[in-house]
């Protein structure tokens, strides 16, 4: 079995995959190198003191909940209509895809200029939250729709797949034997398409926490982790924005690690 | 009973033109088209899993077109199965005994006595990807019947089987069938299974139903150029097969003994493919168990081959080349020996 064989052996057995290998290693190194001097820059003890740093700790912990805010909001909203798009064939149904996926591919800044003219205090939406006390500007509120635009794309595309790879018979089954579209949603649909779900969900979050532009536009303050790097980086310069950069890449590398292992676990089981 | 009354269904690709049938109170009615004909469609729209634009569906006298499929009491079963990959055997079979409420003992003995009736308790515990295509339809059957559905839908149920696997499936349809008085309708485009299953069948073309009748009636009276395509493919026969006077057992079909290898005994049928029957205009010495003398009594023109109707009696089909018609100077009236392999007949 060639498969046997170490990897190695198997890459230098002929020219294309040795080419592959090179160009591999180029881009890997590319992505790791940066993170892991950044990380590995900082000693432990100033990555420690920087934990003590009040305004490090309440940055990375707005991150993570507006975040995860923005994600259970996305949820919502999102999953429904990941349903529907896997589900339904109507006209128009192609431009809505299309359309979901346009914060991905604009400029931040310019989404959360967008987000502005709609949420803004003049402006209609801004005007009907005031009502119920709810201001988007230089607030939480302001940092979680600035994170739900740009990272809902991730969660809807993800969900969609999910639910597509659902025999949509298994649903047809579930109601002949007696169950209603929503017992058939939560009892067959559901429980099938959740990892993919979940995984739309992580991706979502980790897109929320690392988002900058958009948040710069619409909540400067309070500062979310990357504006404070950012901050940092532009008054006092690289050393000190360093050990907050490092800070932030390794809590996001331990939530992400753990929650792949997690859904790992449960695609084996 | 059953009735479907002027169901029409447009797909785009194709039509369904109004489709009126009706089906007794513990029936097995057979529905046989060809792949593409909308037969798992009008199984859906009866179902209520395909809604119904045009047309009425009764259930028992109350009209039912329009009720959802949760509220029909119609069990669908398909050809692959469709079993809830993350539920176990037991759980799938449980998931409709679940959803109405009922106390968890009877929900037991509900299951106990279906996977008995089947046959299938030692599949409890396992996962539907641990199961064959055989284990896996009787799960699904098990499912189906769980709710105690009123009809039982058939999706082509043994056209994913193996022919062993095919004909155990096929024994315990029927035995379901028999022992349940159930009403049973089932889509299939293989007639052997029409054959062997249906109390009656509706054969299906065009969009529309060609012909309704027993086994004998469809395939002895075709009443339409397409019909009779149908049942022109195969020579079919019923009989009593025993042990014959040699090593071969024999198929009693009227007077005539047809010599057939098969460990089958008692009524059955027996088909075989017209162009497993050799032509000849003399008797021929051959390894062949079975050499029958009669006259073609009709001749269809296929183009490069033609259609032979031999009359033995019974009417065997045959299928000769252009060439060998010609060359052998056959044609209506002529007398020629049929010989075929006792292999070549298929006991079902």
């Amino acid at each position: 079995m060639s498969n046997r064989l170490p990897l190695l052996r198997r890459l230098l057995a002929n020219k294309m995959t040795l080419t592959f290998a090179l160009l591999a290693l180029v881009i890997m190194l590319f992505v790791f190198v940066p993170l892991a001097k950044t990380i590995f820059s900082s000693s432990p003890a100033t990555l420690f003191d920087t934990l003590l740093d009040a305004q490090v700790r309440g940055a990375i912990w707005l991150s993570i909940y507006t975040a995860l805010l923005a994600t259970l909001v996305g949820a919502v909203f999102g999953v429904p209509l990941a349903y529907i798009l896997a589900r339904f064939d109507f006209p128009g149904k192609r431009t809505i895809e299309g359309l979901i996926d346009v914060p991905i591919v604009i400029p931040h800044t310019a989404a959360g200029i967008a987000l502005l003219f709609v949420f803004g205090q003049k402006f209609f939406a801004g005007k009907a939250f005031n009502l119920i006390g709810i201001n988007f500007v230089d607030s939480v509120a302001g940092i979680v729709i600035a994170m739900l635009f740009v990272s809902i794309p991730f969660l809807i595309d993800s969900a969609k797949e999910g639910f597509k790879a659902v025999d949509v018979r298994l649903e047809k089954v579930s109601r002949t034997l007696g169950a209603s579209p929503w017992q058939t949603f939560f009892r067959v649909t559901l429980p099938l398409a959740w990892r993919s779900i979940l995984a739309g969900n992580i991706m979502m979050w980790a897109r929320g926490i690392s988002e900058f532009g958009a948040v710069m536009i619409l909540a400067y303050h309070p500062m979310v982790a990357s504006i404070l790097v950012a901050d940092r980086f532009e008054a006092y310069g690289l050393d000190y924005a360093r050990p907050a950069a490092a800070l932030l890449i390794l809590v996001c590398l331990i939530i992400f690690i753990g929650l792949r292992a997690f859904t790992y676990r449960g695609a084996k089981a | 009973m059953i009735e479907v009354k002027g169901l029409s269904v447009d797909l785009g690709d194709f039509l369904l033109k109004e489709i009126t049938f009706e089906v007794k109170q513990g029936e097995y009615y057979i529905i046989l088209g060809p792949t593409g004909a909308g037969k798992t469609v009008l199984l859906e729209s009866i179902a209520g899993l395909y809604p119904v634009k045009k047309g009425e569906i009764w259930l028992n006298g109350k009209e039912i077109s329009h009720l959802e499929p949760e509220k029909r009491g119609i069990g669908v079963v398909y050809q692959d199965y469709v079993l809830f990959p993350h539920l176990s055997v037991k759980e799938n079979i449980a998931f409709g005994l679940r959803l109405k409420g009922l106390p968890r003992q009877e929900i037991e003995a509900t299951i106990g006595w279906l996977v008995e009736l089947l046959n299938i308790p030692h599949l409890l515990e396992r996962k539907p990807d641990t199961l064959s295509g055989g284990e896996s339809q009787k799960v699904a059957l098990a499912r189906a019947l769980s709710v105690k559905p009123k009809v039982l839908l058939l999706d082509e149920p043994l056209s994913a089987l193996d022919p062993e696997t095919r004909e155990d499936i096929q024994h315990e349809l029927r035995r379901i069938h028999e022992r349940l008085n159930m009403t049973v309708i089932q889509v299939t485009h293989d007639f052997e299974e029409a054959v062997a299953l249906g109390d009656r069948i509706a054969v299906i073309g065009e969009g529309r139903i060609m012909q309704v009748g027993t086994s004998e009636q469809v395939f002895r009276q075709p009443n339409s150029e397409f019909v009779a395509r149908f049942a022109m493919s195969r020579n079919i026969f019923s009989g009593e097969v025993r042990d014959g006077d040699e090593e071969c057992a024999v198929i009693n079909v009227g007077d005539m003994q047809i010599a057939v290898a098969s460990e089958l005994r008692g009524k059955f049928h027996a088909s075989i493919r017209p162009e497993d029957i050799l032509i000849s205009t003399e008797p021929l010495k051959s390894s062949a168990r079975n050499c029958l003398h009669g006259t073609i009594s009709r001749v269809d023109n296929r183009g490069a081959t033609f259609l032979l109707t031999v009359t033995v009696p019974p009417e065997f089909i045959c299928l000769v080349t252009r060439r060998s018609f010609e060359e052998m100077e056959l044609g209506e009236g002529k007398e020629v020996f049929l010989t075929f392999k006792a292999s070549a007949v298929h006991v079902f």
